[in-house]
């Protein structure tokens, strides 16, 4: 409905066409509806979300499901390879995954800038809706408020999702045992680098792109192949090095990584090498870490570069009893040390 | 990646390990004067490949180190005033002052922002006239021209609006004061590479001369360094006491001429004093008096700054070279890289943190 306010009406009707978010779109009132109809609902249509009731009803199979959640702030919103739509699905149908489960659906929640145009928005969604299609998971309810200009920045999204996880999986740091491999599925770093090339305005001969994507196909082609999956991980925030350090402590197993082995794509080996950064601490949205019993380690690995997001995939360490707790990298040189938690903020505003 | 890989070849690592086991017949100790020296031989584990009677003490090159705590305090109170962007490189948003850090300031609602050139805060200054835009001058000699060069262009385009906090060091005058102290023990210097791609390495012949000890200019990869410690160890085992160029493809017996003379149109040398050493004389830069109105120091009254560093650190004695991070009481306990007493536990070039972050494993063992 439209209200065309050209047409000599005596008494001007309130405009409700607006181009840009503005607070009344999350006062509950006409325009929130209209702005779920015409941009939420248009995306993200399903039969669970078109009720359009206070929470969404599904049904679930028995045994057990896993939840996860939460938010993204990524800044720039859109960068190389992807947006903060993308990123928002993706990252939970990737956390849902990583404990071996089945994402079948999400929530949404949107927290609006005043001043945000629609038209930006709707590019987000859009591709939320994508994002979902290609995981093969549904939005079922979600949330809009808007908050007045310069108090966000321009969007924050946080999604909620929940999976179900078939009978003999056991993602558990108590399954890790000495002399299991790691592996990785693929080049380290991307996204990270891809938002801070954006921000630093640092050029290439080719782009960085984000490794976003959703994980949750790989993980099955992977326990198609073996249960012998003890632990899963996505190295979002923090890297591989944070990620394996809260694995060598959650299981109190030492951790030996072979910096040879570890694939990083050269444009950002690179960017890091300008900007300072370890590869080993720079987040990723596309990409886990398999801790897996080494007699089924090759077949896993095998599985995994036959899928599309896995081709780079790679063993790049294993696990000990020696030095519990922590992770040692063997360097390329032939020398050793140490590989921390990451101390304070590396790359700010990331997801 | 070209020009990387080669420098961190594995096979070529091997044979510079067996030739410097090969050359050296007794024990030495030699010192790396810069912080991206100490961050390249602790990240790749080079010190496994050395032999054991090699003693590699880390020298005072880490500016973040070496920046005096009133500095830190200056940049602390400046940034916190209203009408001011005050901009940094990363490292030193988190070295603590007398009562806070650069970040902690940013939380409080100031307006502190990280750039990669000290030209990025001239555009700065450009886009946001009505506001006054400080950049926090610190390094060595390997910083100073673009520095320089960013005040030279403030002047040039009639910046009113822009200034550095500056609080430049130099190296040679830092290995005088090392080696004329009756404490050392450093018996030879990788000098530091991209300090002599500035400024040459002619002002180190005298130096090496005077106190008979060889230096080697060095680069920064893992096989420069191995290299240059071959190529000193090779001159500690022979006598000789010269200055060597290992980081040739960089550096030039004069340095950047052009580079100096950005240096000299816009700092002169004057006293400085160092975190942990104390002044020593002739050791920095200072903005000449034409450009005095580009100093922070003079454009904002900062009044008595009154300092006192942690009673626990002994960042001192380990910038001197006199101490190794895990001799110190505070180490890993009350001093880590998120609660820093000093500033070495803070940037990444600083031997407190390189050894917490890359060999806090040996050290809970020894």
């Amino acid at each position: 409905m439209t209200n065309d306010i050209s047409q000599g009406l005596s008494c001007p009707l309130p405009i409700d066409n607006y181009a840009t978010v503005v607070l009344a779109h999350g006062g509950g009132g006409k325009l929130t509806h209209q702005l779920i109809e015409q941009v939420f609902k248009k995306h993200f249509s399903n039969p669970d979300l078109d009720l359009m009731h206070d929470g969404a009803m599904v049904e679930v199979n028995k045994g057990r499901i896993a939840i996860s959640t939460d938010s993204y702030v990524v800044s720039p919103i859109s960068f190389p390879g992807g947006n903060i739509g993308e990123l928002a699905v993706n990252g939970t149908v990737n956390d849902i995954a990583m404990c071996g489960a089945q994402p079948k659906y999400l929530t949404a929640s949107f927290i609006l800038e005043e001043g945000l145009r629609i038209d930006e928005l709707e590019i987000i969604v859009e591709s939320m809706a994508n994002a979902a299609k290609k995981a093969g998971v549904l939005i079922v309810t979600g949330d809009t408020k808007v908050v007045p200009r310069g108090k966000a920045d321009k969007i924050f999204i946080t999604t909620s999702g929940v999976g179900m996880i078939p009978e003999g999986r056991n993602i558990h740091p108590s399954k890790i045992n000495a002399g299991d491999k790691i592996i990785i599925s693929g080049t380290i770093g991307d996204h990270g680098m891809a938002v801070m090339s954006v921000r630093e305005g640092l050029e290439f001969e080719s782009e960085i792109r984000s490794d976003t994507c959703a994980l949750n196909g790989l993980v099955e082609a992977m326990y198609h192949a073996s249960s012998n999956i003890n632990f899963l991980r996505d190295p979002t925030r923090g890297g591989v090095a944070s990620t394996m350090n809260e694995i060598a402590s959650s299981s109190n197993k030492g951790i030996r990584l072979f910096e040879q082995a570890i694939p990083v794509n050269g444009n950002v080996r690179s960017a890091c090498e300008i900007l300072g950064f370890d590869p080993l601490y720079v987040a990723n949205e596309g990409k886990l870490i398999a801790i897996v019993s080494s007699v089924d380690a090759e077949k896993i690995l095998a599985v995994m570069k036959q899928h599309p997001f896995g081709k780079d995939s790679s063993i790049i360490g294993e696990v000990t009893n020696e030095h519990p707790s922590v992770v040692v990298l063997q360097t390329v040189i032939g020398g050793e040390r140490v590989v921390d938690m990451m101390s304070g903020e590396q790359l700010p505003r990331i997801c | 990646m070209k020009y990387l890989d080669e420098f961190r070849d594995p096979a070529f690592a091997k044979t510079l390990s067996e030739k410097i086991h090969t050359v050296m017949t007794k024990p030495w100790t030699i010192m790396e004067v810069c912080g991206g020296q100490t961050h390249s031989i602790v990240k790749s584990g080079l010190e496994k490949l050395v032999p054991s009677t090699l003693s590699i003490v880390h020298g005072p090159g880490c500016p973040v180190c070496v920046t005096p705590l009133d500095i830190i305090e200056k940049a602390v109170l400046i940034a916190s005033k209203p009408n001011v962007i005050f901009t940094s490189f990363g490292d030193m948003l988190r070295v603590p002052g007398n009562s806070t850090d650069l970040l902690h300031v940013k939380a409080a609602g100031g307006d502190v922002r990280i750039v990669y050139s000290p030209l990025d805060a001239v555009t700065i200054a450009q886009k946001n006239p009505d506001k006054e835009v400080v950049f926090f001058a610190v390094g060595f000699e390997t910083t100073a021209p673009a520095n320089a060069m960013a005040v030279w262009q403030a002047h040039r385009n009639n910046l009113k609006n822009f200034s550095i906090l500056c609080s430049h060091v130099l190296v040679p005058p830092a290995m005088e004061a090392l080696l004329s102290s009756a404490q050392n023990r450093v018996q030879g210097f990788l000098a530091a590479g991209h300090v002599c791609t500035v400024m040459g390495y002619e002002e180190y012949i005298p130096l090496a001369k005077k106190y008979k000890v060889p230096m080697v200019v060095t680069g920064f990869e893992p096989i420069d360094i191995l290299h240059g410690t071959l190529m000193l160890i090779t001159q500690l085992e022979e006598g000789r006491y010269e200055v060597e160029n290992q980081y040739a493809r960089m550096v030039k017996r004069e340095g950047n001429v052009s580079a100096q003379e950005m240096i000299f149109k816009v700092f002169e040398i004057t006293h400085r004093k160092w975190r942990g050493i104390g002044e020593i004389p002739q050791s920095g830069y200072r903005l000449k008096e034409e450009f005095s109105r580009y100093d922070a120091e003079n454009k904002f009254d900062l009044g008595l700054i009154d300092v006192q560093e942690s009673p626990l650190c002994i960042a001192g004695e380990i910038l001197r070279g006199m101490k190794k991070p895990f001799e110190c009481s505070a180490f890993g306990k009350e001093c880590s890289p998120e609660h820093p007493l000093g500033a070495p536990m803070v940037s990444s070039e600083g031997a407190c943190a390189a050894y917490y972050n890359y060999k806090r494993q040996e050290v809970s063992t020894i």
